[in-house]
């Protein structure tokens, strides 16, 4: 505990020492810039924007369209990836396919599905799936090829079908790997969100820092800037905890 | 053995022809319209054009060089200041967790703060690359400086080895793994932030031409510029494997 105590106010020393310096300058200079703001004028624009309503507005705007995106990408991609674990077949067929479409990068994907389905948040949705889809097919294709073969043979033995071996055999065996690949997906959820937003989509978090900046108001730039930063922090300190709440033999092996 | 994946890889082409013919169907079928979904042999005609004599090559070349330069400063950087910080065990204390802190930030959100900064100039584009790239590559070279066995620090002290030595000999071998996939994922990143810079600062390259064939309803140059972006981290991915295994190979034989 006391070490603890110790060691926290050794991490909080940097960001404190860069804070107080800013403050600093910023008053010893009396700061006029398009660029820069002090911290003090940061902390006053986080609470105008977040008075307005704008902040929070955004926020949701961002997290659902993160959220829709997670779950229909990860879905998607860890049932593919399900059954390319099960029949070696399919996997066989399809693997190179996959290897060749998988590095394209999905920020090349924002100029087609805009034309095809114009701004909001459906066209944001489709694109996070997608930049998910991948990840998820690997992660539940490797997880389910490391399922012990014993419960293979059983579920032959027992005539399982197909749903049943599914549900009664797979799901539980790689249920850990699925939470760890849903935490990933999750902090990428965010990213792929946020840069929707800045590079096209008129709408959530990533447009307003772009607005904020373009408005040349540098104090409400860096408070959206800390308010991302702070929900991407936050959401994977929750989904570790539940990490280690619901998998806590999987979590500790995986910190190493 | 061979015989096995000689089957692999002729299941593997019977599936990317049934991908095409499946595209080509759809296509033909008019499910969508063809202004916004080229047929395969659009994409591919228009994909020859391009790069024989069009304007294609240039842009790949001009997104493949702020690519490299890009993820090249991060990873001089990132190694450089990783193994600074990661070699004391004072300085990890103090920097590792504001670090930590940092990572999930979305580097796009840094855009727009390069932006107020440089304005919409190249400068701004690699300074963006570079700094977005930077982050695995310095955190994995602080962790696998952290994690290296202690008994080697305490063998370092005992040969009296400056710190320099302690990171040459010792600290960089024994993080190499670390490094080395952090390279790749940093080479995955500065692609992306490439494509983004370029569309949202208007400058030559792949990303700029999709933006402006997808604004033009182009969709062959748009489909054509997507398979080269594929090609570029494809390729980029699989020479950096290959580095990979032949810089590791001291790792496998000693296990």
């Amino acid at each position: 505990m006391r070490s603890a105590l110790r060691n926290g106010w050794r991490a909080a020393l940097l960001p404190v020492f860069v804070i107080v310096m800013a403050q600093v300058a910023a008053t010893a200079t009396q700061l006029e810039s398009d660029s820069l703001a002090s911290p003090a004028a940061i902390v006053a624009a986080f609470f105008a924007v977040l008075t307005d309503g704008s902040l929070m507005r955004a926020t949701l705007d961002t997290l659902m369209a993160a959220l829709c995106g997670c779950i229909v990408g990860v879905g998607a991609g860890s049932l593919l990836g399900i059954v390319l674990g099960l029949f070696r077949l399919v996997d066989d067929v399809l693997d190179l396919t996959i290897e060749l479409l998988r590095p394209v990068p999905v920020v090349a994907l924002i100029p087609v599905v805009m034309m095809l389905l114009g701004f909001g948040a459906r066209m944001e949705i489709v694109i996070i799936s997608l930049g998910l889809l991948w990840p998820s097919v690997v992660l539940a294709r490797a997880a389910v090829k490391e399922v012990e073969p014993r419960l293979m043979e059983v579920s032959a033995m027992l005539q399982l079908g197909f749903l049943a071996r599914l549900t009664k055999i797979v799901l539980p065996a790689i249920l850990p790997q699925l939470f760890m690949s849903l935490k990933l997906a999750a902090g990428y959820a965010l990213v792929v969100a946020v840069t929707v937003e800045i590079t096209a989509n008129p709408f959530g978090l990533g447009y307003g820092i772009m607005m904020a900046q373009q408005a040349l108001r540098p104090a409400e730039m860096f408070a959206y800037l800390i308010w991302i930063g702070a929900i991407g922090w936050l959401m994977s300190l929750m989904l570790n905890a539940a990490q280690h709440h619901f998998f806590p033999a999987f979590a500790k092996g995986e910190s190493r | 053995m061979n015989n096995l994946s000689l089957r692999r890889l002729l299941l593997g082409l019977l599936g990317l022809a049934a991908f095409i013919l499946v595209w080509k169907l759809i296509t033909d079928a008019k499910l969508v319209s063809p202004i916004f979904f080229p047929s395969p042999q659009r994409t591919l005609t228009s994909l020859i054009n391009g790069l024989g004599g069009g304007p294609l090559l240039g842009q790949t070349l001009e997104t493949v060089e702020r690519m490299l330069l890009g993820w090249l400063l991060a990873s001089l950087v990132g190694i450089m200041l990783g193994a600074l910080i990661g070699v004391s065990r004072r300085a990890r204390a103090y920097i590792a967790p504001t670090l930590e802190l940092l990572r999930p930030l979305p580097a796009s959100a840094m855009i727009p703060i390069a932006i107020a900064f440089l304005g919409f100039s190249d400068q701004m584009v690699l300074v963006v690359i570079a700094f977005g790239a930077l982050w695995p590559m310095l955190l994995a070279t602080i962790h696998g400086f952290a994690a290296m066995e202690p008994r080697l620090y305490e063998v370092s002290a005992v040969l009296g080895l400056t710190r320099l030595q302690i990171i040459w000999k010792l600290a960089l071998p024994s993080a190499m793994p670390m490094i080395l996939a952090s390279l790749r994922l940093g080479l995955t990143i500065s692609l992306i932030l490439a494509v983004v810079g370029e569309m949202l600062a208007s400058r030559e390259g792949l990303g700029q031409s999709v933006l402006l064939a997808s604004r033009s309803f182009r969709s062959a140059d748009l489909f054509a510029g997507i398979v080269i972006l594929g090609a570029i981290g494809l390729v980029g991915s699989r020479l950096l494997s290959a580095a990979e295994r032949r810089l590791l190979r001291w790792q496998a034989t000693s296990r």
